[in-house]
């Protein structure tokens, strides 16, 4: 039943810093290094991890926004990271994109109906007359109204213009829709209406969503399965139950650890992660997460430990459970 | 997998605001209530109209020589008096509004298509492309414009096209700095990384997406520079490497006029003040474009 959309396999972004006057090479940042994992047709699968963790250059890589360094990105059977750059422009036709800042993805000169015509002229969908009626269903699909049309994005508000961001990742009907943190920039009241847009949408279109996003409790709310990543790696993938409820690698049940229980007069055991998040220029040796991990064996320091599963179906990068 | 899904089928009511406010509208109201700007404006909209109407509103043709009426001071029959061939001089600043409108206009127009031609190549390709174009505008803007001007117009030949072919080749780092810079800070933009991932050809980007939001500050400098092309083309037309006799240039004017000074300040007093109220006028409107179009500028 269960049919795999997306498989990423061995995927690395390294970028060169250069320095002097010759621009010589003087090391990597490993933005994204080595990282494996699929999504199934129909599912949310939520990527998250702190901020310069790779979350969204990995988002990106999958659409060949940013050239991968190394690896594979098999979408829907077809192999992308060879594709030519105009084969690739026809794949985008079934991958699509929801930015995080609703101000800054929207082209401020042009009318919402031009916004949204667009990707259906690029990839030749359509009379004039269609597209226009289709600019104006989709507006009313994301619960925005058809006379909006011809207004600029400016004269939206941020969860209105995430809205028509949603509208223009969905005019091309695509299998998949990478959203790159897209309610982080907004207000909490209006995330859970953008979130349960979302999933209105999934159920509407049967589509696919890649998840991206620093909030686990927003993660939660939406993700079928969730990946962790940390310092460019992947270190714990599984359904989204099994991670909130038994968190396998020690650098999750941190994460869990930070987030706000709203009630102050409850006492719990925290794991707060002390320590800053080492440069992904100079990560350290063997597993990436043992200069800050309570949990740090010898073996951590020098061997880098892989992805496993550990249960069915529930995969963690840890030598605490090497069997 | 229909999209017809209305979600509210009555047909909502259109609210009275609901008009679409572009952002050049938008630039326009802000352009309107700039008081300073509108002069400039004025100034500059009197000069095309007088340009364009010279053969009407001057009493007489540029070249009418009347030896008999050689530097008679302003009168009612000379407003502006005549010069040592007796010629009258408010005809002459007249149509030389035309000539010198022409030039500013057509100079600025030739360094800001190939200015911005090079400027986006540079400025979206980056890379060597960049490299060398950049290092082109610096050894441009290496020597003084004028230097260049001259150097370029004693190559050609002097003549008034000349005078204009060098003014736009001076021009052109200028522009192809300014747009560089816009076109580099325009394509990290994450509507330009949302258009590549929509599945568009860079050619789209570029003149749809890049160029349109890097016009602003063309438009600003565009206007400015059509002041500076004037002063330079007088300046040339001044040093004898522009106009040539008997074109009413407004700098071929003064420059004819300057035996006279003591004799009679008129013949230098009326070009004179043409070029700067029509330099004043560029760059007043300029100005208020400026501030108009530049959103960092809005409060």
């Amino acid at each position: 039943m269960t049919e795999v959309l997306l498989e990423v396999e061995k995927l690395k972004k390294y970028f060169p810093i250069t320095g002097g006057v010759l621009g010589k090479k003087t090391g990597d940042v490993k933005a994204v290094d080595d990282i494996s994992f699929f999504v199934n047709k129909g599912e949310t699968l939520g990527l998250v991890g702190e901020s310069g963790c790779g979350k969204s250059t990995t988002g990106r890589m999958l659409m060949r926004l940013i050239e991968p360094t190394e690896g594979k990105v098999v979408f829907d059977g077809k192999e992308l990271t060879s594709l030519s750059e105009s084969d690739m422009r026809k794949i985008r036709k079934d991958v699509q994109m929801v930015f995080q800042d609703p101000f800054a993805s929207l082209n401020p000169r042009h009318t919402v109906e031009k916004i949204l015509e667009e990707p259906l002229i690029v990839h030749g969908i359509g009379n004039k007359q269609e597209r226009r009626r289709k600019v104006r269903e989709m507006l009313e699909v994301v619960g925005l109204s058809s006379y909006h049309a011809k207004r600029y994005p400016h004269q939206f508000s941020g969860g209105q213009r995430q809205r028509i961001g949603i509208a223009r990742a969905l005019m091309t009907k695509p299998k998949l829709i990478i959203a790159d943190e897209p309610v982080s920039a907004l207000d909490v009241s209006i995330q859970s209406q953008v979130l349960n847009l979302l999933e209105d949408l999934q159920n509407e279109f049967g589509l696919t969503y890649i998840f991206i996003a620093h909030d686990l409790g927003v993660v939660k709310h939406i993700s079928d399965r969730v990946g962790v990543m940390y310092l460019g790696r992947l270190v714990e993938i599984t359904t989204s139950s099994q991670l909130y409820e038994k968190p396998l690698h020690p650098y999750t049940q941190a994460l869990l650890g930070a987030v706000p229980i709203p009630d102050p007069t409850v006492k719990v055991n925290r794991e707060i992660l002390t320590g800053d998040l080492p440069s992904p220029a100079n990560p350290p040796k063997g597993c990436a997460f043992h200069t800050r991990c309570k949990a740090c064996m010898e073996i951590c320091q020098t061997d880098r430990p892989v992805l496993e599963e550990i249960e069915p179906g529930h995969y963690a990068a840890c030598h605490l459970y090497k069997k | 997998m229909e999209l017809s899904m209305n979600k509210n089928p009555q047909k909502p009511i259109v609210p009275e605001e609901d008009k679409a406010v572009s952002p050049w509208l938008e630039a326009w109201r802000s352009f309107r209530k700039n008081k300073l700007a509108i002069i400039g404006t004025s100034i500059v909209l009197f000069f095309i109209i007088m340009a364009i109407f010279a053969p009407l509103i001057a009493p007489s043709g540029i070249n009418d020589q009347a030896l008999d009426k050689r530097l008679l001071s302003p009168s009612s029959e000379h407003w502006f008096g005549t010069d040592d061939f007796g010629r009258d001089i408010f005809s002459r600043v007249i149509f030389g509004a035309r000539i010198s409108l022409w030039v500013g206009f057509l100079a600025v127009m030739g360094s800001l298509v190939v200015g911005s031609l090079l400027g986006i190549l540079a400025g979206y390709y980056g890379k060597w492309v960049d490299t060398i174009i950049s290092r082109v505008f610096d050894i441009m803007l290496a020597f003084p414009s004028i230097l260049l001007a001259i150097a370029i117009v004693a190559v050609l030949g002097p003549s008034l096209r000349n005078a204009l072919i060098a003014i736009a080749v001076i021009n052109i780092p200028n522009f192809g700095r300014l747009i560089r810079s816009r076109v580099l800070s325009v394509k990290q933009e994450e509507y330009i990384v949302a258009a590549r991932a929509v599945g568009m050809k860079n050619s789209r980007i570029l003149f749809r997406h890049v160029l349109p939001n890097s016009m602003a500050p063309i438009i600003v400098q565009g206007t400015l520079a059509i002041a500076t092309a004037i002063i330079e083309a007088a300046a040339l037309s001044f040093l004898g490497l522009g106009a040539e006799a008997p074109n009413p240039e407004w700098g071929k004017m003064l420059s004819d006029a300057r035996p006279l000074l003591t004799q009679a300040p008129w013949t230098m007093f009326f070009p004179g003040i043409a070029i700067m109220l029509t330099v004043l006028g560029f760059n007043l409107m300029g100005d208020g474009l400026r501030d108009a179009l530049d959103p960092r500028m809005k409060n």
